[in-house]
């Protein structure tokens, strides 16, 4: 490697990325490599591009990359692995970044019945807004959501894109039990309890998609950098989907 | 090969091996043993893979007969074990005969122990890995903990009667009020100097808000420069968070994937079998290291294990 010069960082320059990439060691076995500040699509775009170059290039002693809002998570065997090798395989990537690697795939389409018992906040959330429960429920399904990552839970997907008028704080208390397939809103984002966990969110609906289901391959329905799409169902098409 | 039926399997016993890898960006925790010294030890004595699956078992009232002769081991910090009544050496292989019944209690100061038996215990892999994720419902056996009346299979075990103990220089240098190692961040600078200083210096209490996803400590407040939040970010087993009242809490094995509050250091690797072996109520202090240290800490042990193993394998030491 000696006397190798790097090209500069490949790709169109991103907003607000001058600072980047930003370095956090986290421990012994884990390193954050940051591309950007906040909750920014692009940003994230940049993200999955280094998660899937780094992926292709299989380093020995990389135990995981966890693709998250602004940063790759990497997972590594320091006694496989050195700090400086990682280090080194990161900034070739960077370099070799296929920007072309971009969201890929149809948008998915998720079916959900609002409201009542499967979307027992519904009523909370569009009297807090002063809006009708229809109209939650319109502008919650108008926008295609970018999946920024995957989270909390097996298949937990944290969506972002969601109407500014429906940006809700979460329960000042959290449930203790969420069930599976519900529909919330935190803040900004709006994502899917795949298996049943405690949870905060403010429910609005529920999916009778399993997000999360061993007995499938793959088990995962949806996937960071994927862009999704809820569209409404009656009580009865939920019954049946459920089936 | 049905190898062994529990009896009584305490308030928690689960099937644990070095981890599930892999599926974090589908938001699948790591999990695996809590103690993964003792899970590695315990099988590389035996002629495991240091990775294979073995019991983990909390605190104690395990009981368990074996239906076959077998060879196995018992790690962990100070649990009490027996084989048909009488006492027995922990990190040390014993052979067991068909209708032995081996017991595990705690002792007075560790928590997770540990039960290897040659060829590792045998359940599906699911996604990679036999480590049970409770709150998933999947991995280990039918995704649960044990009860009495579980039958545990092995895979076959290697060709050698194993034989040997693990010098005590080689097990985690465990203590009842542990000190262990953290390399600051990742978000070191979100906290006040004084914060830095008091985690660096006080003693912290083990509450007992604590499980196999993490442990909430008391002590010192840590005040944050500015707010607790930051934008979500991967987590791992050793992360030490710290959210608005200013508690530390130390992500352990079933931790998420993701978590949004700063972290002021994370316990190296090393040293996580002292952190999670310490009990509610004991106290534990925080000792600043950086990667160079953690790097020389990994070679020296690296070596050690290596030559014990050798030599174990020459028929010495």
């Amino acid at each position: 490697m000696a006397g190798e010069t790097r090209p500069p960082f490949s790709g169109p320059p991103v907003r607000g990325t001058a600072d980047f990439p930003r370095f956090r060691i986290c421990g012994d076995m884990a390193l954050s490599v940051e591309l950007g500040e906040g909750i920014d699509t692009a940003v994230n775009q940049r993200v999955h591009a280094l998660y899937r170059t780094l992926k292709r290039c299989a380093l020995p002693g990389i135990l995981s990359l966890n693709p998250t809002y602004r940063s790759l998570f990497l997972q590594y065997d320091p006694t496989l692995c050195s700090f400086e090798r990682l280090i080194s395989a990161v900034e070739d990537a960077l370099c070799n970044l296929d920007d072309s690697l971009k969201e890929s795939g149809p948008v998915l389409d998720i079916p959900v019945c609002y409201g009542d018992e499967l979307g027992p906040d519904l009523a909370e959330v569009a009297a807090l807004h002063g809006l009708a429960q229809e109209e939650v429920i319109r502008r919650h399904t108008a926008p295609v959501y970018h999946v920024y990552m995957i989270g909390f839970t097996p298949g937990f997907p944290y969506l972002g894109g969601l109407d500014p008028a429906l940006h809700t704080p979460r329960k000042a208390v959290p449930r203790s039990k969420v069930p599976a397939g519900s529909v919330g809103i935190a803040e900004g984002q709006t994502g899917i309890y795949p298996i049943e966990s405690p949870g905060g969110w403010q429910l609005i609906g529920r999916t009778p998609l399993r997000l999360f289901d061993l007995n499938r391959d793959p088990p995962f329905l949806v996937e960071a950098g994927m862009a999704v799409r809820f569209y409404a169902i009656s009580r009865e098409q939920y019954e049946n989907l459920s089936h | 090969m049905k190898t062994l039926a529990i009896e009584a399997s305490g308030p928690l016993t689960t099937v644990q091996d070095a981890g599930r890898y892999g599926f974090q960006d589908k938001g699948v925790p790591v999990s695996g043993a809590m103690d993964r010294a003792a899970l590695e030890l315990g099988n590389r004595l035996l002629g495991n893979n240091a990775r294979a699956a073995a019991l983990e078992i909390f605190s104690g009232g395990f009981r368990a007969r074996f239906l076959k002769e077998a060879f196995f081991a018992v790690t962990g910090f100070d649990p009490e074990v027996r084989l048909n009544g009488r006492g027995i050496d922990l990190w040390t292989s014993h052979t067991a005969q068909a209708g032995d019944v081996l017991s595990i209690d705690a002792g007075s100061l560790g928590l997770w122990h540990y039960l290897c038996l040659a060829g590792g215990i045998h359940v599906p892999f699911v996604l990679g890995s036999r480590s049970t994720y409770l709150r998933g419902h999947f991995g280990g056996l039918e995704g649960r903990t044990l009860r009495p009346g579980d039958v545990l299979e092995t895979d076959p075990g290697g060709p050698q009667k194993p034989s040997g103990r693990i010098p005590e220089s080689l097990r985690p240098p465990y203590a009842a009020h542990p000190t262990v190692r953290a390399v600051p961040g990742p978000q070191a600078e979100a906290f006040c100097p004084e914060a830095f200083d008091a985690f660096f210096s006080a003693p912290y209490r083990v509450t007992t808000r604590s499980d196999r996803m993490g442990m909430m400590l008391d002590g010192p407040r840590l005040k944050h420069r500015g707010a607790a939040d930051i934008v979500s970010e991967g987590l791992a087993f050793g992360a030490v968070q710290v959210p608005g009242e200013g508690l530390p809490f130390v992500l352990l094995a079933d931790c998420p994937t993701t978590g949004g509050y700063a972290k002021i250091a994370t316990v190296l690797s090393l040293d996580l079998p002292l952190l999670v072996q310490t009990a509610p109520g004991r106290s534990l202090r925080f000792q600043a290291v950086d990667l160079l240290e953690a790097r020389e800490a990994h070679l020296k042990r690296g070596y050690k294990i290596r030559r014990f193993f050798h030599l174990l394998r020459q028929g010495g030491p």
